[in-house]
């Protein structure tokens, strides 16, 4: 794993307030986990940047090692990881995700 | 790919995390697992931190057989609420 795939995902996910490592694209998700997070960041509100990790084996790989997290999507606000699927899901069903995600959120 | 079954990943979990109570099945073909995890050891750690725990019981399991783990986690006390 190069140095330089790490660099590169730490300037985009300290340069993207919300940003979502993803299967697919919002529109067209590839994986039914990475488009249950997008629904639930739609339902918030949020603008959310996106990576596909299919168009980039390195990317694929080297966001598992950034996060130490094994798993596809992930989900960053303000630089720090939140979660996966699960974690999210349950942070929206407890109404923690709507706390951490209000500072983004569209009037 | 060589497929796993559930109650290797069970053992697993509770050779990592001794105190831990392991429900775990397949949903999905033999490489989609749905798991809850109850130990004491997960009071006052972050859901993130918890769900590593997990994952660095299944070790290899997790890049490997394992191609999906839907997963949650509780405290004995989060377990009754």
């Amino acid at each position: 794993m190069s140095d330089s795939v790490q660099e590169q995902i730490a300037a985009v996910v300290n340069d993207n307030d919300v940003i979502l490592f993803m299967k697919g694209t919002p529109k067209m998700p590839q994986c039914g986990f990475s488009q249950r997070v997008c629904a639930i960041l739609n339902e918030h509100n949020v603008p959310f940047s996106a990576i596909n990790v299919l168009l980039d084996p390195s990317v694929r790989e080297g966001i598992k090692v950034f996060s130490d997290w094994p798993t596809i999507p992930q989900l960053y606000v303000k630089g720090e990881f939140v979660g996966g699927c699960d974690i999210i899901s349950e942070m929206h069903e407890d109404g923690e995700l709507a706390t951490v995600l209000s500072p983004f959120k569209t009037a | 790919m060589n497929s796993v079954n559930p109650e290797t990943l069970k053992s697993l979990v509770c050779s990592h995390i001794s105190d831990a109570e392991v429900e775990v099945h397949c949903y999905s073909g033999d490489d989609h697992f749905e798991m809850t995890v109850v130990s004491a050891s997960f009071a006052g750690k972050s859901r993130v931190m918890r769900h590593k725990m997990v994952y660095t019981a299944l070790g290899d399991h997790m890049r490997a057989a394992v191609h999906a783990l839907a997963l949650k986690t509780f405290t004995p006390q989060e377990a009754v609420a």
